[in-house]
């Protein structure tokens, strides 16, 4: 997928503008929250949990080599095969040929984040391929010719109305012609219309959740089914994973498994966990007579043990997103590419570069939310502000913003200056706004007062005040 | 071995700031950690594993059905075949033994087709934390059986049932020694939040999960 993260500005004024998109935004905000309190206060072992399911990553990256390296082993001992891809350009190819040997035409698949990444659906439609999204949120926005808005419920910004829609217009070839809106029918339509996708497809690819180096294992969690259909009913079976998913043993992902589905879903265990190990044994009556993993690098070998490194303890659950202000007011789609909300923050400027993405870091008030709820601990703000400062010091950063930092520094290190400037400021402000109480409008900062009033300063600075206040106890 | 292979991996010992793979003694402690891998913490279940399955897997919309013995499995289908007006064709898993099926019914032991509308197979295993049944692929157990037909029987002996995912995992190196190609956790019945977070059964497999336990 192409990236639009330097569109960010006019996308997120779109998006705020967008009643549906601020209908949807509001639905998220209720139903993920809730369910995931719910789901983590049930387990009194959840903070432990926690704890551990973060050293095992941390452990497996520390010996990221050894454990892909043991993974790629077992792998070929079943009789499947390991391909490395440094490069989005290089996994494609990967595919592509895989396809190709294959002989195939109809390609089914099931939802990744690593297939977005590299643009997989582009790169096998522009050769001649028919690839089909069957996770029903990725089927809808690939109908759509969108791209997700959230990393799990990738079609979350669209209203049941507007699937109507799309599915009244796309389902006619298939003697579907009433309109219909009620969610059940519209699940039951997608039902019909990929059921004879999954029987005939050659191909299908899925992402993975987990690689579990003990047993060469990929493993998907899902709760619609279409992901088992996509490896169990096509000749061949193909993985596209980013090498920090792999971890060391299956009660290593058991751990994870328990923080994950509460995390992402508030479920305390999704409908299907399904490990695939290697193609169909013999005597297996179905399964897929090939198994390829395709393992993406694109930039991860380089954050590991450097300032980002613990961006790859990220497991893709989306509690960041679920609880970001800015992502509910903006929209998955504002951020312009793959990863979206506060992990996408720091995602795509690492690798789509800091040039094309420099909103990105600076579309986040620092809460802290999204660290605060995120399973692996990733310190998201720290990050985000660690990409600001490499912007002011890559000059990415405006012209009059670098200046005024500079200005504000300049003051901020100079007590009495910083004093004086505040204290003056504050009475003609105050003067100024002490008839309506507010501002309309202010010079130099047109874009705070452009969509509200400032509220006018009581005419002292707070330091003014507090010095008054201690005086008069005494 | 490719180029790309060699790339990453000395990318990654780089970034790691090491020359070449660990040293031997290091990778025989991981070694070890693989070769017999040990539990994390299992989380604290408040009840014997038996009623805390039941209990959970209703939970999750599954429907549970408690049976004293397999003579008893035939009329639990018979009856899940009616209530919803289901043919009386059925697709079992090759490996389903000691069922004595009523003659009502015509059984076929195959992996599943797209038309079939119900198929009844038996777990490896039953995970009492979550209420899921493990079931794992082979000759005398296609995937298929698990995802295509409209409703899903499992059948599951109450002495399979273990309190973690953990305990199946030790249970499977024990018994099979390596994995199978492939191996299903099922939770409830397939589902979907994907239009409007409306959560939906029956999205692309089983629309009904009829587990069957067993209990002698």
């Amino acid at each position: 997928m192409k990236s639009a993260a330097h569109d960010f500005p006019s996308r997120a004024r779109a998006g705020l503008q967008n009643p549906d998109l601020v209908r949807a935004m509001a639905r998220a905000r209720t139903g993920f929250i809730d369910k995931r309190r719910a789901a983590v206060d049930a387990l009194p072992e959840y903070p432990q949990l926690r704890r551990i399911a973060r050293e095992i990553k941390e452990h497996t990256l520390q010996h990221l080599d050894y454990y892909l390296e043991r993974f790629e082993a077992r792998v070929r001992e079943h009789g499947g095969h390991v391909h490395w891809a440094s490069t989005p350009a290089e996994a494609q190819a990967i595919v592509l040929d895989v396809c190709r040997a294959a002989g195939a035409k109809r390609i089914t698949k099931g939802k990744s984040m690593v297939g977005e990444e590299i643009a997989l659906n582009e790169a096998l439609e522009a050769a001649g391929f028919e690839p089909i999204e069957t996770d029903l949120g990725e089927y809808i926005i690939q109908l759509a010719n969108e791209p997700p808005s959230h990393i799990i419920a990738p079609a979350i910004h669209k209203t049941r109305d507007q699937i109507a829609d799309l599915f009244h217009a796309r389902h006619a070839q298939y003697g579907l012609h009433e309109r219909r809106t009620e969610p059940t029918a519209l699940v039951g339509e997608a039902r019909t219309v990929l059921r004879e996708k999954f029987q005939t497809a050659d191909v299908g690819i899925t992402g993975a959740n987990f690689l579990v180096a003990e047993t060469g294992s990929s493993v998907i969690v899902t709760n619609e089914g279409n992901g088992d259909l996509t490896n169990t009913l096509p000749r061949v079976h193909v993985v596209t994973a980013g090498i920090e998913k792999v971890v060391p043993t299956l009660e290593d992902m058991s751990t994870i498994l328990r923080v994950l589905a509460r995390n992402a879903t508030g479920q305390e265990a999704s409908a299907y966990t399904t490990l695939s190990s290697g193609p169909r044994r013999a005597g297996d009556l179905d399964g897929p007579g090939e198994y390829h993993v395709v393992l993406l690098d694109n930039g991860r070998s380089q954050m590991l043990g450097n300032e980002f490194h613990e961006m790859l303890r990220c497991i893709r659950c989306g509690a960041c997103m679920n609880h970001c202000p800015v992502y509910h007011a903006v929209g998955g789609h504002a951020y312009g590419w793959v990863y979206v909300g506060p992990m996408g923050s720091v995602l795509t400027p690492l690798m789509v570069g800091l040039d094309e993405a420099r909103d990105l870091p600076n579309a986040c008030t620092l809460n802290g939310r999204c660290r605060e709820v995120c399973p692996m601990e990733i310190p998201l703000s720290d990050m985000i502000r660690k990409l600001r400062e490499r912007e002011f010091d890559e000059r990415l950063t405006p012209p009059r913003t670098r200046l005024g930092l500079r200005a504000w520094a300049f003051a901020a290190r100079r007590p009495a200056l910083y004093r004086f400037v505040t204290s003056l400021a504050m009475r003609v402000l105050g003067l100024l706004g002490r008839r309506r109480g507010r501002l309309r409008r202010l010079p130099l900062a047109g874009g705070w007062t452009g969509t509200r009033d400032l509220p006018a300063p009581a005419g002292e600075t707070f330091m003014a005040a507090w010095a008054k206040r201690r005086v008069e106890k005494r | 071995m490719s180029i790309a292979r060699e790339r990453i991996l000395a990318s990654v010992r780089r970034s790691l700031r090491r020359a070449g793979p660990l040293p031997e003694s290091v990778r025989e402690v991981l070694d070890r950690r693989l070769d017999a891998p040990a539990p994390n913490l299992k989380p604290a279940l408040d009840d014997d594993p038996v009623s805390h399955f039941v209990h959970k897997a209703d939970a999750v919309h599954a429907r549970i059905s408690r049976v004293s013995t397999l003579a008893e499995v035939s009329g639990v289908v018979l009856r899940h075949i009616e209530e919803h007006g289901l043919g009386e064709s059925i697709v079992a898993a090759p490996g389903l033994e000691g069922v004595q099926w009523s003659n009502r019914l015509a059984v076929e032991r195959r992996a599943a087709r797209g038309s079939d509308q119900i198929s009844v197979t038996g777990a490896f295993a039953g995970i009492a934390e979550t209420g899921s049944v493990m079931l794992l692929s082979g000759p005398e157990s296609p995937t298929t059986l698990n995802f295509l037909p409209e409703d899903h029987v499992v059948v599951l002996r109450e002495s399979r049932i273990v309190p973690h995912l953990e305990d199946a995992w030790a249970m499977l190196r024990e018994e099979r020694g390596s994995m199978p190609r492939t191996v299903n956790l099922i939770c409830g019945p397939s589902k979907t939040g994907d239009v409007e977070l409306v959560i939906l059964e029956g999205a692309h497999g089983p629309r009904r999960l009829h587990v069957i336990v067993v209990r002698e």
